[in-house]
């Protein structure tokens, strides 16, 4: 292991002097880069909605209809987000892992809800699962109701994230060797084992990653959502729903200032899975 | 390298020619428009630009911009350049003025009408037969009817519904604003699924088949009636509803810095002209000319009170305040 790492730093050593230009230009180009497309709007965000003055920012944010929104979007994204974990685990595990008819077209439909125009996405959900849709039709005599209430917020959310996780898990479960799990194996673990000692330790920084991506991906949503919420205040109205009424009213002061609360939110929430998954690969390598 | 030479000399004398032959100008127009205008006014923009051809010779092309009549606003207020805006009330032309400054505050007394050159008003759309035995505001609050309207926050055309319902409470016997705000309350309780617009209203009392009453534009209904067939709806006219004022107005800044200002001036007379009214009137549009409505009376339900929002609520802007804004009456509705 020692002798790895040496050798390693020696290989970064030389490559210093790579293919990219100078570390000065390339910074330069992120900082700018990231100003125009980042810092600038999102610092315009922060300053809109100091315009109404800090009382104003408060009364908005701890509004109860707020606050339902606020837990709407965050709890559903979660939701959304934890299910396409496990359910994108096992998509990418068998196109990964298995070859069959029709892989490669199994496998563009994935990429489907990253092209879709998200309200087109939100009315084939809604159609799909109304109270007279293919699927809701046969839900409605079971007692259960998608369409128009938080659990189509969820369907809505659980496929535009799902991309996500599949294509990063993909490649980390490419590079996973087999041989690894054979030799688990042939020492004796069950398969239950292999998984939970060998697999698992190895994928979950991926699995965390593609669960910020559809996390964040699934809080901004609005075009796909709306449609199927049904929209009703203090149940099914989610925060980025509240922004657009509050502009419907020229009250830009009181749209930023959800936003704002919803960009620290997200901007917290990441900043903790990130070093989660810092905590995570640094536990790892020491092993 | 000939070629080429040979190939840009004819470019050049293409344009000469081209220069030489059209003396009269193109004109360019932009308008800023709602949602569900867009049939109507392809209509009119063709009938105005013959108009405009014989009467000066210039070309007028118009493009058009449809959306929620809110957001149509605020792209015009961020920088949108509309020539003419056409939207769905008052209070969204009144945020140019406000917000922008892009016109001045009396924008809406430079034209007949207040600035309306036709009008419409709030209907229920029922299923055929209406089989819940709707037939007034009063019947929506009973238990078991589901009413589909959108959301006063984020619906322009919504706003108008929730004013109608208001109207008609207000003129019952020993109707006052806290009846009123009792009846919507109990309207609103019966409402499953607010969308965000007027159209998605529509899409789901229609597609979804959600609700046993819509709360709609006339011509909306007219609409949704004549393309998914008579057999399946019926329109029914309650008793009180209010004139909804879809109002238009020039954007002063924008056509001074286009010269168009006469060229947009008369797009937005010619409205008023009996060949506009009558456009109007075919895309279910309630003309203001006397004429033209004596002609399609039979159209158009029959609705013995008609409110306005002048009349009855002190304009867009008071209306706004006590009703749709924060605290108003709407989010009472809602605990808040």
């Amino acid at each position: 292991m020692k002798v790895n790492s040496s050798a390693a730093a020696a290989l970064m050593g030389r490559k210093t002097r790579g293919v990219l230009p100078g570390f000065g230009l390339t910074l330069g180009y992120t900082m700018v880069y990231l100003s125009l497309l980042v810092l600038i709007p999102i610092s315009a965000v922060f300053i809109r909605s100091s315009s109404g003055g800090w009382a104003h920012f408060w009364e908005v944010v701890t509004a109860p209809r707020v606050l339902a929104s606020l837990r709407l979007s965050f709890g559903a994204s979660l939701v959304a987000a934890s299910i396409n974990v496990v359910f994108g685990l096992i998509v990418s595990w068998v196109l990964v892992r298995y070859t069959f008819p029709f892989k490669r077209f199994i496998d563009g439909m994935v990429d489907l809800p990253f092209a879709l125009p998200t309200a087109v996405a939100g009315i084939a959900l809604t159609a799909l699962y109304a109270p007279n849709g293919w699927l809701g039709a046969w839900l409605k005599p079971l007692g259960i109701e998608v369409a128009f209430t938080p659990l189509g917020i969820v369907v809505a959310l659980t496929f535009i994230g799902m991309p996500f996780v599949v294509r990063t898990l993909q490649p980390v479960l490419e590079e996973l060797d087999r041989e690894v799990e054979q030799a688990a194996a042939s020492l004796g673990a069950s398969p239950l084992q292999a998984f939970c000692r060998v697999i698992f330790p190895a994928l979950w920084p991926a699995l965390l990653t593609g669960f910020a991506l559809a996390f964040a991906r699934a809080i901004g949503e609005y075009g796909s959502v709306i449609f199927i919420a049904g929209n009703m205040p203090m149940r099914s109205e989610i925060a980025p729903l509240l922004i657009v009424a509050k502009l419907e009213q020229y009250d830009y002061a009181g749209a930023t200032a959800i936003a704002v609360v919803m960009l620290v939110l997200s901007f917290a929430i990441m900043f903790g899975i990130n070093a989660l998954q810092n905590w995570a690969a640094s536990r790892h390598g020491e092993r | 390298m000939k070629r080429t030479r040979a190939l840009m000399a004819s470019m050049l004398l293409l344009y000469v020619l081209g220069a030489g032959v059209s003396p009269a100008a193109t004109v360019k127009l932009l308008n800023v428009s709602y949602d569900p205008t867009r049939e109507f006014y392809e209509e009119y923009n063709k009938a105005f630009a013959a108009y405009w051809k014989t009467k000066t010779g210039d070309t007028v092309i118009v493009n058009q911009s449809h959306g929620g009549s809110g957001k149509q606003a605020r792209s015009v207020i961020d920088g949108l350049e509309a020539d003419v805006v056409t939207l769905a009330l008052a209070f969204d032309i009144d945020a140019l003025s406000m917000q922008g400054g892009l016109i001045p505050r009396n924008w809406q007394q430079r034209l007949p009408d207040n600035s309306t050159p036709y009008t419409s008003t709030i209907v229920f759309l029922v299923r055929k037969g209406n089989p819940k035995g709707i037939h007034d505001w009063g019947d929506l609050v009973r238990p078991g009817v589901a009413v589909i309207t959108s959301s006063p926050k984020t619906s322009g055309g919504a706003r108008w519904n929730y004013l109608a319902a208001w109207a008609w409470a207000l003129k019952q016997p020993g109707g006052s604003d806290a009846t009123a705000e009792a009846f919507v309350k109990r309207l609103y309780h019966n409402v499953p699924v607010l969308d965000s617009g007027a159209r998605g209203a529509t899409v789901t009392f229609v597609e979804r088949g959600i609700g046993d009453v819509l709360l709609a534009w006339e011509n909306e209904a007219y609409l949704a009636r004549k393309e998914l067939g008579p057999e399946k709806f019926d329109i029914l006219a309650p008793s009180v509803s209010i004139v909804a004022e879809p109002p238009v107005s020039l954007v002063d800044q924008n056509v001074d810095e286009h010269g168009t200002r006469k060229v947009a001036e008369e797009y937005l007379t010619y409205l008023y002209s009996p060949q506009g009214q009558e456009i109007a009137a075919r895309h279910f549009y309630r003309p203001r000319d006397p004429s033209v409505a004596a002609k399609y009376a039979q159209q158009f339900q029959d609705i013995p009170l008609l409110v306005t929002v002048d009349g009855l609520f002190g304009g867009w802007t008071k209306a706004q305040a006590t009703h749709f804004a924060d605290h108003g009456t709407f989010d009472r509705i809602y605990g808040r």
